[in-house]
């Protein structure tokens, strides 16, 4: 579904993310884990294309992603970010956001559903200024879905949330990708939510890829 | 032209050159008094205001010999003046690459569109003598307008990066992501033009209302046009502030619908990537 080949960013004379060659398939969750420093959100940035690459390639199903306009291609590669980034307004009018950039109108029982299924059922006509950081976590989540992305891209998504939170989150984030049978990169420096989520992880440092396999073989290993 | 330039220059010059050290023996009290609560503005008033002096000296000695030149002296010194503004103004967007001719493109839009216009419905004399002071006064405050609103426009920018690349990330088109910063800029560049024409003839009665009053002009009719040239003072920033703020809006994301202008992005990194990615 995505892989990277080669993948590269410096900016100026530092060396972001240094040839890196992965593979994410259909419904799997990969873990990029690391200390801090070590590149994971950067990587991240560039399978969303936010920045660009200085060498290598992205592939969105064996197609270069430089070839898809980067509307398209952010709408197919969902992202969430670490910080909810919610925007002023009703939780239905954040939802609905990425549908209306293509034109497309989403009725408010789709907007229901979507707030039901990351548990927030009732919550569209709320404001966002008077949500927790998990619930704005949750719009953020159920903001990107709104697109159907194909690939789900989490940055740091539970690093600002309380223990209970966390874990309402991964069970979220483990039964979408499942449903939907999205391919999932999320990046977290917690090497035990990586146990929990991912099938597979890679272990990134100063910007290189370390390791890369099952989970259990490759934090065990470390 | 030797005759004009002596012209200028008689016992009203010196009158003007007393009333003047009058006026830096006042900003220098000021100053002390700032100096007095801890606020250092001595080296920088001063430079201003010899700056401000020589300049205005110059300007009225040049003025003197061009005061009988043709309209294209009148608007070769509004083109210099322009120049000038541009060079002020684009100081606000020191990180921004071709931030000069983005200044100059905008401020010669506003003041050019607005003296052109003026022209036209003979509301301005081409005549050098009015057209150079009123265009001057035009073009300043589009100075102003540019300068307001790049400042804003790039602070807005700054402060809200993440809610950019979330709208970015989300699929919207770049320009679509700023759409709130970009209106906080225009209006940023409005809001003195618009608290200056509410104050008209209430706080402040301008100069040119002034000096048409002191030659003689009909002080109804003065007051009138005092009105018509801060009105016009209000849509060449208008049109400064829309055109300074489209132009940078156009250069802070690549042609990938990238944000290029961030805090952390160095100027280098900055460069490297437009190189490879050309702005829209």
């Amino acid at each position: 579904m995505l892989e990277t080949r080669h993948l590269s960013r410096s900016v100026g004379q530092r060396l972001l993310v240094n040839d890196i060659s992965m593979q994410v398939a259909t419904g799997e969750i990969l873990a990029v884990v690391g200390p801090s420093g070590a590149g994971k959100s950067s990587f991240l940035r560039l399978l969303n294309r936010l920045d660009e690459p200085t060498a290598g390639l992205v592939l969105l199903k064996a197609t270069d992603y430089r070839s898809i306009a980067p509307q398209e291609l952010r709408r197919r590669i969902g992202m969430v970010m670490q910080t909810a980034f919610l925007f002023p307004g009703t939780i239905s009018a954040n939802i609905a956001f990425g549908p209306r950039q293509r034109g497309e109108i989403m009725a408010p029982t789709q907007i229901a559903t979507l707030l039901e299924r990351v548990g927030l059922s009732g919550f569209a006509d709320r404001d966002v200024g008077n949500l927790s950081g998990g619930e704005a976590q949750r719009v953020a989540l159920a903001r990107t879905l709104a697109n159907a992305p194909e690939v789900l891209l989490l940055d740091e998504p539970t690093s600002a949330l309380d223990e209970a939170s966390v874990r309402g989150v991964e069970e979220l984030v483990l039964g979408i990708v499942q449903e939907r049978r999205m391919a999932c990169v999320i990046v977290t420096h917690n090497r035990e939510q990586a146990v929990r989520l991912a099938d597979r992880t890679m272990i990134m440092e100063a910007g290189r890829l370390v390791a890369i396999g099952a989970t259990r073989e490759v934090l065990h290993a470390d | 032209m030797l005759t004009e330039l002596e012209g200028g220059i008689g016992n009203d010059v010196l009158m003007g050159l007393a009333q003047a050290v009058g006026a830096i023996v006042l900003c220098a009290a000021v100053v002390a008094l700032c100096r007095w609560h801890a606020v250092r503005v001595e080296r920088e008033a001063a430079v201003s205001m010899a700056r401000g002096l020589v300049q205005m000296v110059l300007v009225g000695m040049v003025l003197a010999v061009l005061l009988h030149g043709s309209l294209l002296i009148g608007t070769l010194i509004l083109l210099m003046m322009t120049i000038a503004a541009a060079f002020t103004a684009a100081r606000r967007l020191q990180q921004m690459e071709g931030a000069l001719l983005l200044c100059f493109w905008a401020i010669a839009a506003g003041a050019g569109t607005v003296i052109a216009a003026m022209l036209a419905t003979r509301s301005l004399r081409a005549d050098i003598a009015i057209l150079v002071p009123v265009g001057s006064m035009i073009i300043a405050n589009a100075m102003n307008a540019c300068a307001q609103a790049a400042e804003r426009f790039r602070a807005e920018i700054l402060a809200h990066v993440g809610q950019i690349e979330a709208g970015l990330t989300l699929g919207a088109e770049p320009a679509a992501t700023v759409v709130p910063y970009f209106q906080s800029a225009v209006y940023a560049s409005l809001l003195p033009r618009l608290d200056m024409l509410k104050s008209l003839g209430l706080v402040w009665i301008p100069g040119v209302m002034a000096g048409m009053m002191v030659s003689g002009a009909s002080p109804v009719y003065a007051a009138i046009y005092q009105f018509v040239v801060v009105a016009m003072i209000l849509a060449a920033s208008g049109i400064t502030g829309l055109v300074a703020t489209i132009l940078i809006r156009s250069r802070v994301f690549t042609s990938a619908a990238q944000l290029a202008f961030r805090p952390n992005e160095t100027s280098t990194s900055r460069a490297a990537l437009r190189q490879a990615h050309p702005v829209q």
